[in-house]
């Protein structure tokens, strides 16, 4: 059904290929600019946080290819808020099919895929130039960590959702918790407080996302002293967000409010 | 017995209001948008639905459709809970509001029309035929290949019609549907409506304002006001208490004090003017009132230079109904149809 929506709103977009492809060429330049910023970073700096320009980029290119794919499929929702407002929901909800695809899907367009070339390719960069001593788990955990770092960041979507059925004014709120969440994941954890990063690796499992499997794939010691076993948590800790996302949304949808007339 | 399309059971809706109170102050209440309202709409019947604005038409719509959880009371609809089963209910029902459209407003007609049948799983050939159909009463293929943002209100209209009706709902639920149409597409949409609830069996539910949709397609007529069921019966009920209740306007020579009718004079209780302007005065003759004898008297107690007798019309009762004046109101209140 997602495919079929998404399909039909490729169509309407197509009706206007130059606008389309300009537009996906934007996206792609504004998120390539992100990683040449790190770059940047190190030509004043060898190291950050004890981690060489390669890891970084490692770090950076595993989390944008998880957000950006998480963003591509359910980065539309956070127009639920307007949904909400514009009383528009209503009209979602007498479809039936589920609301968070139809909303997901809507006025989808391909140029959302531009956003992937950028993190790609950093992460292409990566791989090629890290020192890994590569084994088949250390291999097979890169697309696993971009696979969990995708579900993950779907689920804290799916999470905001949920709030802005309840509280319509939250569009700022959710901003914070996805967009941020992107940022955190992109810089080697210990440049951040340490009791920033409990938090971040208790309450919201973004660390999940990529530091735990890198520190793996890396071959490095975890600063925070954590078992090894949580390198490997995160499909674990990805189902149990979806769990939670999940329910807050059923949550959510029975508590909706709708608006007037 | 048949089981009924929709059961309520002393359905209630409470929201919770927060008012600002200066400051950061809120203050939290509770307003009940529906207060207990229990009804029964049998297979294939055609109800209206009214009520004045805010009095919990839509949040009444609203539950049915699944769209909001009830607080309390029981609801059935299609033998389903509404809430709960929303998406299985979607399949056997069809929903229009005339305030917005269900369709994509960037794509054409025909291609919301397909994604309609795709998302209600309908079959290649029981779709085309059903849109065939469709496109032939309701006029749509002049504008089929339109997107639906360049369509009149009147077009969309039809073409939301037409994406409910799609996969042959049970039950079409309809909220003012002729909402800012001309004339002539209300005519169309109301010829197109009785059809399909004539010819398919369709079980419909409209809550309108126009009492031109009432008057000409509604067989019942339910009105809600704050909340609760103020009136259920046949429009024929309504029709009668409305034909009993007469007004008659008496201009007199000069202006003089209130006029009061005796018992004796009216048969039908004691009668006062309920309006007085200058030499003009208003009374209000009940069903038992004899006309009559009511001028009779008037003549020999006032001078009286004009008289006029004025039917009631549906509209003034409604108006009569929503204001809470309920002496206004017949006694008895049908219960069935």
């Amino acid at each position: 059904m997602y495919g079929l929506l998404t399909w039909t709103w490729t169509r309407a977009a197509a009706q206007y290929p130059v606008s389309m492809a300009l537009l996906a060429l934007s996206t792609a330049v504004f998120s390539a600019l992100d990683a040449a910023a790190i770059a940047l970073l190190f030509t004043r700096a060898d190291r950050i946080a004890g981690f060489g320009v390669d890891e970084v980029l490692f770090l950076y290119g595993t989390s944008a290819l998880s957000f950006t794919l998480s963003d591509i499929l359910l980065g539309n929702t956070e127009r639920l808020g307007h949904h909400v407002r514009e009383g528009t929901l209503d009209v979602v909800l007498v479809r039936p099919v589920s609301p968070l695809v139809q909303i997901a899907a809507e006025e989808f367009s391909p140029r959302r895929f531009g956003k992937l070339i950028p993190a790609v390719a950093v992460l292409a960069v990566a791989l090629a130039r890290a020192d890994v001593a590569w084994t088949p788990g250390r291999a097979a955990m890169v697309p696993l960590m971009v696979t969990c770092g995708a579900v993950i960041f779907g689920a804290l979507w799916v999470l905001a959702a949920a709030v802005q059925l309840v509280l319509v004014e939250s569009h700022g709120a959710t901003k914070t918790l996805t967009y941020g969440g992107a940022f955190l994941t992109q810089y080697p954890m210990t440049m951040f407080a340490r009791d920033f990063v409990r938090t971040a690796t208790f309450v919201v499992p973004l660390a999940f996302v990529n530091w735990q499997p890198a520190l793996y794939v890396l071959g490095r010691p975890d600063p925070l002293g954590l078992p090894g076993a949580a390198r490997f948590a995160s499909p674990a800790v990805a189902a149990a967000l979806c769990a939670v996302a999940a329910a807050a949304w059923r949550t959510g949808l029975r508590h909706y409010r709708s608006t007037g007339s | 017995m048949p089981v009924p399309m929709i059961e309520a059971v002393e359905v209630a809706k409470t929201f919770r209001v927060r008012a600002r109170r200066g400051g950061l102050r809120r203050a939290r209440t509770a307003v009940r948008a529906v207060d207990g309202v229990s009804f029964a709409i049998e297979p294939g019947e055609f109800v209206g639905y009214l009520g004045p604005n805010g009095a919990g038409k839509s949040t009444t719509i609203k539950m049915l459709t699944g769209i909001l959880t009830a607080t309390s009371g029981s609801l059935r609809v299609c033998g389903l809970d509404p809430s709960r089963r929303r998406g299985a209910l979607a399949r056997r029902i069809g929903v229009v509001f005339g305030q917005r459209t269900t369709l994509w407003w960037d794509l054409p007609l025909r291609d919301s029309l397909a994604l309609v049948r795709r998302m209600y799983r309908v079959e290649p050939a029981a779709h085309r035929a059903r849109l065939a159909e469709l496109t032939a009463l309701l006029e749509l293929a002049p504008f089929l290949d339109t997107p639906v943002r360049q369509l009149s209100l009147g077009q969309r209209m039809r073409g939301d019609l037409a994406a409910a009706l799609l996969h042959d709902p049970e039950l079409l639920v309809l909220d003012e549907p002729t909402i800012g149409l001309d004339v002539v597409s209300k005519a169309t949409v109301r010829g197109f409506l009785e059809r399909t609830n004539a010819e398919r069996g369709t079980t419909i539910l409209l809550t309108t304002h126009d009492l031109g949709d009432i008057e000409r397609l509604c067989r019942r007529v339910m009105i809600i006001d704050h909340g609760r069921l103020a009136y259920d019966g046949g429009l024929d009920g309504l029709r009668r208490t409305v034909a009993a209740d007469r007004m008659l306007v008496v201009e007199l020579a000069r202006p003089g004090p209130r006029i009061v009718l005796a018992d004796g004079e009216t048969g039908a209780g004691p009668i006062e003017a309920e309006r007085v302007e200058g030499p003009r005065q208003w009374l209000r003759l009940p069903r038992a009132a004899n006309a009559a004898a009511v001028v009779a008297a008037l003549a020999r107690d006032h001078e009286v230079r004009d008289i006029a007798l004025r039917e009631t019309g549906i509209e003034e009762v409604l108006a009569g109904l929503y204001r809470g004046d309920h002496a206004y109101w017949c006694s008895g209140r049908p219960v069935a149809p």
